[in-house]
């Protein structure tokens, strides 16, 4: 424990750790059960009393995964699109009839899913209407917009905009270089992409303004908006990175904010869904939650470990969850 | 580099013009009795004969890093692909990477450089070529794709040589030398070669960067090296013969330039020279490759780029005994050797 953590206030006492058994991705709540998606074959499901049962979801690496609180939705090297729900019951929604992998998966909150193999992104309504598109080059990333059914499928130099039920030709909006995962913003006013290199890329939707969001050390993988939609948190550097978001330009011209710096770089960011509240996890193991208005840190979980690979709290924000890329895997409840 | 060499899956990028025989190459690697197994990107499914699950498709698309360098592009496909296959590490060994016939090697290399998250994982072990003994000749004269893939090779596997006559053989490789004289060659009947002379070679780890001298095919063949350094070559005779069976020829477009001194070199001079070298001409260096002896410095410093980029490191001391020589080594299109030349000249300590 370095001298930094020392003087900070700590919870570390109150975690109760899980050991997941297997490297983790990504980790959601499904009611009160945690659940953490492994790299291959399985989602660890971990009770409140942390009994862990795991389920099997692919024959393979799990590439991508999303929830909607009610559902986790994962695509895998398996060519399949499978959805696990709280009771901890498997569905294969899709399978990609030349067993492609699944790069990216989406879900809307009508219960529309979205998913990408190569070039082409498909959704799929509730009913079972599927329809598909293909953009110029392999998809990075998809996301549906909060209002509307509209996809952004995010490619090599710029994002697509696809209403999937309407026939007007999709929308692009340019920006040269690869762009992975996308985001638009709770307002739906702003979409984010965080491109190959390190830095993000937005566009305002009302006139595709474009935002140029740079220097990173590192490239974003993790972005999450604060409870109130007025900062998008991201990782990427030895600090958190907040964009501010509360204006109708949205950051341009503007200077980000960092909170909680280390001598670490962040590698996980998940903000608090009610109060003005984030979890960040960093490259060292170290976990802090971090309050927005002044910057006054907790800490979660000490360094000296691996990185930090899932962070996720429950819908009502009395319960964090987080994992590290070998699978040592903990609960905090506030 | 904080992590050892030894954790990262080495990949392997098999090359080769259309029809050469990439893919009876890879069967053959998949087939053999070697214990290991391995992931292979391919561009076209159901051309390997063998089940194996971790078999993926690419798209082998090429993207611009946005960086300001314009030769700066990476494969945006393989970046992706690694992604999900570091998800499996375990259940591989390694990687073999194979690209369309027409597939410049740069941006397969250049990934391994560019991408931190790539660069974590896995290493790039050699670019392995397979070329045919019967029509690499005219694909030379007409297919440039053909000819970066021989320049960018580290592995030369001169296949289906029972279709041409001795004197085809040796007129192609010295087409081959008069382009790459420091990749290994090997000549085959249906790629039937030794897996150890394509796999685990180790050409882009700095730490096996032991000698850069060229490679020759024939055992005991010493005549004098000097003549691939193009020191007094005469540029107006294209193909001259030496005398020893082995026909020289200077390729017009690519060639190699090797540069040594006996003398050591100024890093204060050196490195910045090599880094603007790249910078203006990295379009047209296709790989580079040096042994330093720096003034006042007790290690030898090794160094290796692709395009304009770079990497270097000290390696370890020199030996009591041997010989403190800096030799540097550049494969390229139209370099401009006078420039090169001079540059180096003016890094020599006097």
């Amino acid at each position: 424990m370095n001298t930094e953590q020392a003087a900070i206030a700590s919870v570390t006492d109150r975690v109760r750790p899980v050991e997941i058994g297997a490297p983790v991705t990504s980790a959601y709540f499904l009611k009160e059960r945690a659940a953490f998606v492994c790299g291959e074959e399985k989602v660890a499901l971990v009770s409140q009393q942390s009994e862990i049962t795991n389920v099997e979801v692919h024959g393979g690496g799990i590439l991508c995964a999303v929830s909607d609180g009610e559902r986790i939705v994962t695509g895998g090297d398996d060519g399949k699109v499978v959805a696990l729900d709280a009771k901890g019951e498997v569905a294969v929604l899709a399978t990609d009839p030349k067993r492609r992998w699944i790069d990216n998966v989406a879900v809307h909150n009508d219960g529309t899913i979205a998913w990408s193999a190569g070039k082409t992104a498909y959704v799929k309504s509730p009913k079972g209407e599927e329809k598909s598109l293909e953009v110029p080059s392999t998809v990075g990333g998809l996301a549906f917009a909060p209002k509307g059914l509209r996809l952004a499928i995010a490619h090599y130099n710029g994002a697509t905009l696809w209403f999937p039920n309407m026939a007007a030709t999709a929308e692009f909006l340019p920006w040269a270089g690869s762009h992975l995962a996308v985001m638009f913003s709770p307002d739906n006013k702003f979409l984010v992409t965080a491109m190959h290199e390190p830095a993000l890329h937005g566009w305002r939707l009302a006139d595709n303004r474009h935002m140029r969001m740079t220097g990173y050390p590192g490239r974003v993988k993790s972005m999450s908006w604060s409870a109130d939609g007025k900062f998008l948190a991201t990782s990427g550097a030895d600090a958190v990175i907040m964009w501010p978001f509360a204006s109708k330009d949205g950051p341009m011209g503007k200077e980000p904010a960092m909170l909680a710096p280390m001598q670490a770089r962040v590698a996980a960011v998940a903000c608090h869904p009610k109060q003005g509240v984030l979890a960040a996890g960093y490259s060292d193991g170290t976990i802090l939650m971090v309050r927005l208005e002044d910057g006054a840190e907790i800490l979660v979980r000490r360094n000296a470990t691996p990185a930090v690979s899932a962070l996720a709290w429950n819908a009502k924000g009395t319960l964090l969850a987080f994992a590290d890329e070998e699978g040592n895997a903990g609960l905090l409840e506030l | 580099m904080a992590e050892t060499t030894s954790e990262k899956i080495p990949v392997t990028v098999l090359t080769g013009y259309l029809g050469a025989g990439k893919t009876t190459l890879l069967n053959r690697i998949l087939s053999e009795n070697h214990g290991k197994k391995y992931a292979v990107i391919v561009n076209e499914f159901g051309e390997i004969g063998i089940d194996n699950d971790l078999i993926i498709g690419a798209d082998e698309e090429v993207f611009e890093m946005n960086n300001g360098c314009i030769c700066c592009t990476v494969r945006g496909d393989l970046v992706r692909i690694m992604e999900g296959l570091m998800k499996r590490r375990g259940k591989f060994d390694a990687i073999i990477v194979e690209t369309t016939g027409l597939a410049d090697p740069a941006p397969v290399a250049q990934t391994f450089f560019v991408d931190e998250d790539v660069q974590k994982n896995a290493r790039l072990d050699a670019v392995v070529t397979v070329a045919d003994a019967k029509w690499l000749s005219d694909r030379l004269k007409d297919a440039p794709e053909a000819k970066n893939q021989i320049a960018f090779a580290d592995v030369i596997v001169i296949n289906k040589t029972d279709l041409v006559s001795k004197g085809e053989l040796s007129e192609v490789e010295a087409r081959i030398r008069g382009i790459n004289p420091y990749a290994k060659l090997h000549r085959t009947e249906r790629c039937a070669v030794a897996l150890s002379d394509v796999l685990e070679r180790g050409a882009f780890d700095l730490d096996r960067i032991l000698d850069i001298e060229p490679d020759f095919l024939e055992p005991g063949d010493d005549h004098d090296h000097d003549h691939h350094h193009h020191d007094d070559h005469d540029h107006h005779h294209h193909d001259h013969d030496h005398g020893h069976g082995l026909k020289h020829y200077h390729d017009e477009e690519m060639q190699s330039l090797a540069l040594r001194s006996d003398k050591p070199l100024d890093p204060m001079l050196f490195m910045p020279w090599l880094q603007n070298l790249v910078q203006a001409e990295g379009q047209k260096i296709l790989r580079s490759k040096g042994i330093l002896a720096f003034a006042g410095d007790d290690d030898r410093y090794v160094f290796q780029g692709v395009h304009m980029m770079l990497e270097g490191d000290h390696q370890r001391k020199w030996k009591d005994g041997e010989k403190r020589e800096s030799r540097v080594v550049f494969i390229g299109r139209e370099l401009p050797e006078e420039l090169i030349r001079a540059g180096f000249e003016s890094c020599i300590v006097s």
